[in-house]
């Protein structure tokens, strides 16, 4: 049977990253439909009526929504090739629990250091640098964080490394001084893993883009 | 048979251990109810929880879960042999359940709160309204269900549930009435109570409020 498999995306999207990297480890064939954000077609307005965001995966006709829930389907999905949630209920809770994490103490953080300003910036600067450093805790020696390979919790958090280079030059702040550990795996992926190293924007066209959204 | 050690610690006004309670309940799991005061926490929550050092947590052999959707995920897969079966086993099924679950965690909490404790009236109208628009949105994705689940309990119901015992503090509160509203939700939720499952594990709205009343008067300080 042929799968229809769409991605419906924006480049500088690192939500939209981690779907790329899991249907490339997968390798699943499927089409990049490029979302203007200003101007959102109806394919993703139909199949995500709520959130109106993306990614979406629209598979066979069907939508999948939110990027971790996406990953979670692809690997559920296409489970003979490259696992990238433990089989083990406590292990998948904790890997379940590090991408909540991530998402919570590291996006939506980091994404604060870009927009505020002032006090609520230095706060989440803080924040950011406290929650990277738990993060190269959890890490410690490992090669990845889903052990000698690649993860759902490399998954989730290696596309926000290309936006490291942003988020230190508006903090004024070094994410690898800082934690060293984080900085050589984010290297390791891109070098050891070509899904990684070919859906991973380059961090100075991220940051002149940004810039010229908030100068 | 080796005797399993399954602890639930939790604050008992807690939505999110609510969750963890009718899991435990619906798969016939004994286990251990450890209550913990949130407001002096102890050094044992930062043992078990050392990254947010918060409630519920379950204790499963000596392996800590944190954070409730997970630990009710954990259930369904821990006790695979027990039914019912909370996540549908379809991979687009479970992310339909996963979605809607991810929903209600992010946005209905937060919006409830604005209803007592947003600055001015605005915001406290705001708050009425966005709890309105997702329950309405809930309402619809429920349907013609008996549960969100299908015939029975299922991951969404357990998500949604708890927030039933906070229905008449949003109400009293905000001056307005979910049953006029939302019917159909309302007449879901009173399905959910007649399990013991959720019976046994909600705690009683007048209590709710009074905790809350006095909360607020614990902010004013």
């Amino acid at each position: 049977m042929n799968d229809e498999v769409i991605l419906l995306d924006y480049w500088a999207s690192p939500y939209g990253m981690r779907v790329k990297i899991a249907l490339d480890e997968k390798g699943v064939d499927y089409e990049c439909q490029a979302e203007n954000l200003q101007n959102k077609s109806p394919l993703l307005l139909k199949s995500n009526p709520i959130h109106k965001t993306i990614p979406v995966l629209v598979h066979n006709g069907k939508p999948i929504c939110e990027s971790l829930i996406i990953v979670s389907y692809i690997d559920e999905v296409w489970h003979d090739k490259s696992p990238l949630l433990p089989s083990d209920p406590h292990q998948k809770s904790q890997a379940l629990f590090w991408a909540d994490y991530i998402d919570k103490k590291i996006y939506d953080v980091g994404r604060k250091v870009l927009w505020e300003k002032g006090e609520d910036q230095e706060m989440a600067k803080k924040e950011s640098m406290e929650g990277m450093k738990k993060l190269e805790g959890e890490l410690g020696n490992k090669r990845y964080f889903g052990g000698e390979n690649l993860g759902f919790v490399d998954v989730a958090l290696v596309p926000f490394t290309c936006w490291f280079y942003s988020i230190e030059t508006r903090g004024n702040f070094s994410i690898e001084a800082e934690c060293p550990k984080i900085s050589s795996w984010a290297k390791r992926c891109v070098a050891e893993r070509e899904s990684i190293a070919k859906t991973l924007q380059d961090p100075h066209k991220l940051y002149d883009y940004y810039v010229k959204l908030n100068p | 048979m080796v005797k399993e050690e399954v602890v639930l610690v939790n604050f008992w006004s807690s939505p999110f251990g609510s969750r963890v309670k009718i899991a435990l309940e619906e798969k016939g799991i004994h286990y251990e109810y450890k209550e913990e005061d949130i407001f002096n926490k102890t050094s044992f929550l930062s043992t078990i929880n050392p990254i947010h050092n918060k409630v519920p947590v379950l204790i499963h052999n000596q392996r800590f879960i944190c954070e409730s959707l997970n630990i009710v995920e954990y259930i369904d897969e821990a006790w695979t042999d027990r039914s019912p079966q909370f996540l549908p086993s379809d991979p687009l099924h479970r992310s339909q359940a996963r979605f809607w679950a991810d929903f209600i965690d992010k946005q209905l909490y937060e919006a409830s709160k604005k209803i007592y404790r947003g600055k001015g009236e605005e915001e406290q109208v705001n708050g009425k309204k966005e709890v309105l628009r997702i329950l309405k949105l809930m309402e619809g994705e429920l349907g013609e269900k008996a549960f969100f689940g299908g015939d029975n309990l299922g991951f969404v119901d357990i998500t949604l549930i708890p927030f039933y015992s906070r229905f008449y503090t949003w109400e009293t509160f905000g001056k307005f009435s979910i049953e006029e509203e939302c019917p159909n939700l309302v007449a879901w939720a009173k399905r959910c109570m007649q399990k013991q499952s959720v019976a046994n594990s909600l705690p009683d709205p007048l209590k709710i409020y009074d905790y809350i009343v006095s909360f607020d008067k614990y902010y004013d300080k």
